[in-house]
């Protein structure tokens, strides 16, 4: 990536290390530390660092991307843990070293296009070269002799380069001496070549930039939406949620999406893979907040556009309704809670709390098998992912549920220190058993719990990121520039017609690649021979 | 019917297995054939123009100048290698095919499906290659490759004809796939090369001295220039799977990139790639640094697909074992 070369062009032999050097000041070493940071090798050093910097972070869990993994490798490796931490293992791809090496390798990257842009921008201006005097030592050199004018010959030879593509400029030269007059055309073609080159680094630097911003407007979210509930675009309806830097509120489009069905098809047939899912549809009714209604159907490979955002379906499962009477028989509590899914098929474990309406705050922790089946050892586990025979089996505590303490609780944990079980585990009473329908008598007289339906959930993903239009279009240049920066030749091409006394010209034909030009040779051949036949001679093996 | 196409499929590519070792012994016959002195016929052409010489310095002769002679008329046993090959690469192809339609849809969506095409693809790439270059001294590497990779494949990781699963039902996973193979293939060929261009080159600074086959192959900056030429074209395909993949990412998780460990690698690959271009450029990187730099590659492609698919989490998690 030396400054204004062709990126394929070989440095020069080394410095002969002897010559004395002479002392830099200040601004010399600003400048010699300049020149180290764009030359190649640094670049080629810190590309291949780069490479390996990034090793680190598929190794162990990331932040980003899977949380639960560095709380886990925290828990197994409790000695190990805080010298990676404090060594940003785990935010790999945002520590301060991999950003430096990044950095550094992409503002060396822009001290080599922005001087590599201006030197092609003048040589797209500039005209082919002159003639070099000797065209014997350069690339698939040839002549002839014929009796022909040289003039009008170099002229058919330039008109035939101009159709090649080539860029071409004549160079007569007068007699000197002993040899005679001589009419040359010097040739360019493949200034798209450096051209793509340029743009191919460009566009890096453009996706760096677009990243960078676009992910400081953007954001996203994610909500669990159960059948026949509804998710309002609004900062406070989201479940979780990560802003962009930049993020303002008022982005967000107050649409909503209602979930009326959500379907999963699991193979029945292919014994080999019964119960694996092969389709999953959410149905839902979109309504923009100028009160458009529609209906859409969002599956895993298929987001839903709306409102400037993108909704993912990333997963679901199930959410048994459930009703919760005190012994009075009124309902104090009523919602469909959202299981997680445990494995393939679907054994999913939930949490409910009731702090009030009971005589004693209740806690309930659940299993829940869409398809109960018993392992050979007793326990229950799913046997399909479907609804065949669906049962709930609960847990229940009576204590303190600790909401009252002003501390964020997880929806989906519940913590029974302090607790009384009442029924499963160590309590008295075995774990309650519900299928759909049933009612069952909380201990102690407490009331009753019924199961009445179950329902399905979905989680939604909303991403807004307005970075995505110009990756996307960088990506697409850096593939362009790639093409052309690599596979179209530039080369030099001359020919030459010197006079001798005797009436005969001499024609000669040399090229010269500039970068990587394995057919430059056949080029120069084709040419010449095209040259000969214009000519009308025999074009000679 | 499903299950009969694929115990078709297996056959198929227990045929063609059986084919590749056919070839592989072919190949590496050839390569020993190589190494011991040339055959009469050719000995008696030159005979006449070193009839002053002795016996020995003319095989000399004949060894060191070979190649600068235009390639040399392949051996019987390469022409049966290459046969050999053809053969065992219709029978891979009818065998992911035949997949490919028990499955009904692109077969390469488990560790298994994957082994069975890339190895198809790159014995296919390799073929097709001998129109532009003659590489075909690359045969007992490529097939035996491909061979050992196949078997382990189906011994290791095979998996009955699955349903696809929602995450991977979309066009892209063809798109996406089948270009990184692709790449995969000419990266498998400019690593031989440059393994090669290795041997060539510590034979050259020894004056001749090493392995007598290498005699025949062509010289190191040659080869150089063959990898080089077919890396180039391996990293574009590569650098066209990164965006798809991309691009496909965004589509099915909602985010184009996420430092999922396949992407990391995927990434890391296309870095080395990269320097490996550049390290043309600069100033003491050609010749063998460079070669290291494509093997180093290589490997980590290879490392990609193998240690990354079985032991690291990620979301490319499809080996389907």
């Amino acid at each position: 990536m030396s400054s204004s070369r062709p990126s394929d062009h070989i440095d020069s032999a080394p410095v002969d290390p002897s010559i004395q050097q002479p002392a830099l000041g200040f601004v010399g070493y600003l400048r010699f530390f300049w020149r180290q940071l764009t030359s190649m090798r640094t670049a080629l050093f810190l590309l291949l660092l780069l490479a390996f910097a990034a090793i680190p972070g598929s190794l162990v869990a990331q932040r980003s991307s899977d949380p639960n993994g560095v709380i886990q490798y925290k828990i197994d490796h409790p000695d190990l843990y805080p010298i990676l931490d404090s060594l940003q293992v785990f935010n790999t791809y945002t520590s301060i070293w991999f950003s430096s090496i990044y950095l550094l390798l992409f503002v060396s990257l822009i001290g080599c296009i922005v001087p590599r842009s201006i030197h092609h921008f003048k040589a797209l201006r500039a005209r082919p070269p002159k003639t070099p005097a000797r065209l014997k030592r350069l690339a698939g050199y040839r002549s002839t002799d014929v009796e022909t004018d040289a003039a009008s010959a170099i002229d058919t030879a330039r008109a035939h380069l101009k159709k090649l593509g080539y860029r071409t400029e004549l160079y007569p030269t007068a007699a000197t001496g002993s040899t005679g007059a001589s009419y040359s055309v010097s040739a360019e073609r493949g200034y798209l070549r450096e051209t793509g080159n340029l743009v191919f680094h460009t566009a890096l630097v453009g996706i760096l930039v677009s990243v960078a911003i676009g992910g400081s407007f953007g954001y996203s979210g994610q909500r669990v939406v159960v059948e026949g509930q509804k998710f309002v675009n609004v900062l406070g309806d989201y479940d979780s949620f990560n802003p962009g830097r930049f993020f303002e509120s008022d982005v967000l489009e107050p649409y909503r999406i209602s979930l009326d069905k959500f379907d999963a098809t699991y193979e029945l047939k292919n014994k080999q893979a019964i119960g694996q899912a092969t389709d999953y549809s959410a149905h839902v009714t979109t309504t923009t907040p100028d009160g458009t209604d529609a209906k859409s159907t969002i599956k895993v490979n298929e987001p839903l556009a709306i409102g400037g955002t993108d909704v993912f379906l990333l997963g679901n499962g199930y959410a048994p309704t459930i009703v919760i009477r005190d012994p009075e028989g009124n309902v104090v509590w009523t919602d469909s809670t959202p299981f997680l899914p445990q494995d393939a098929h679907l054994t999913s474990l939930g949490v409910m709390k009731i702090p009030d309406g009971l005589s004693e705050q209740l806690g309930l922790v659940g299993f829940f098998y869409p398809t109960a089946a018993k392992l050979p050892s007793g326990a229950l586990t799913s046997g399909f992912p479907e609804l065949l025979d669906p049962l709930l089996t609960l847990r229940a505590y009576t204590g303190d549920l600790g909401l009252d303490a002003g501390v964020p609780k997880s929806v989906y944990q519940l913590v029974t220190d302090g607790m009384t079980p009442i029924a499963g585990g160590d309590a008295p009473t075995p774990a309650l058993q519900l299928k759909v329908g049933e009612t069952v008598d909380l201990p102690d007289g407490l009331g009753t719990i019924e199961l009445t339906d179950v329902k399905r959930f979905v989680s939604l993903d909303i991403h807004r990121d307005p970075s995505q239009v110009w990756v996307l279009t960088f990506a697409i240049l850096i593939l362009a520039g790639l093409f052309t920066g690599l596979f179209i030749p530039r080369r030099r091409v001359w020919v030459k017609a010197t006079a001798r006394a005797d009436g005969v010209v001499t024609l000669e034909y040399a090229g010269l690649a500039r970068g990587e030009d394995p057919r430059l040779e056949t080029a120069v051949a084709d040419i010449a021979a095209a040259h000969s036949k214009q000519l009308g001679l025999k074009v000679e093996p | 019917m499903t299950l009969d196409l694929e115990t078709l499929s297996l056959i198929a590519v227990y045929s063609a297995m059986v084919m590749y070792t056919l070839a592989f012994i072919a190949f590496t016959v050839d390569l020993a054939r190589r190494s011991a002195p040339a055959p009469v016929a050719v000995e008696a052409s030159v005979g006449q123009v070193a009839a002053a010489s002795g016996r020995t310095s003319l095989l000399e002769k004949l060894a060191t100048d070979a190649p600068a002679e235009g390639p040399p008329r392949a051996s019987r046993a390469m022409r049966l290698a290459i046969g050999f090959t053809i053969i065992g690469w219709a029978l891979h192809a009818v065998a992911v095919v035949l997949r490919g339609i028990a499955a009904g849809y692109a077969p390469w969506s488990n560790m298994y499906g994957f082994a069975l095409t890339a190895t198809a693809i790159i014995v296919g790439v390799f073929l097709l290659v001998q129109f532009w270059q003659d590489l075909k001294f690359l045969g007992a590497y490529i097939v035996g490759f491909c061979l050992a990779f196949l078997g382990l494949a189906t011994v290791n990781f095979y998996v009955a004809v699955a349903p696809q699963p929602p995450a991977l039902q979309s066009a892209w996973l063809v798109i996406h796939v089948f270009v990184a193979i692709l790449g995969t293939s000419f990266f498998a060929l400019g690593g031989g090369l440059s393994f090669v261009q290795l041997l060539q080159a510590r034979r050259e600074a020894r004056g001749g001295e090493g392995f007598r086959f290498l005699a025949t192959l062509p010289d190191a900056e040659k080869l150089e220039n063959l990898a080089y030429r077919l890396i180039l074209v391996g990293f574009v395909f590569w650098t066209f799977t990164l965006i798809a993949g991309a691009v496909w990412a965004e589509r099915a998780w909602g985010r184009y990139w996420g430092w999922d460990t396949k992407e990391v690698w995927t990434f890391i690959i296309w870095t080395i790639f990269a320097g490996y271009i550049h390290a043309r450029a600069t100033r003491g990187w050609r010749g063998s640094r460079s070669a290291w730099l494509a093997i180093v590659g290589f490997a980590a492609v290879m490392f990609n697909f193998t240690v990354v698919n079985l032991f690291f989490k990620g979301l490319h998690a499809y080996s389907g074992l």
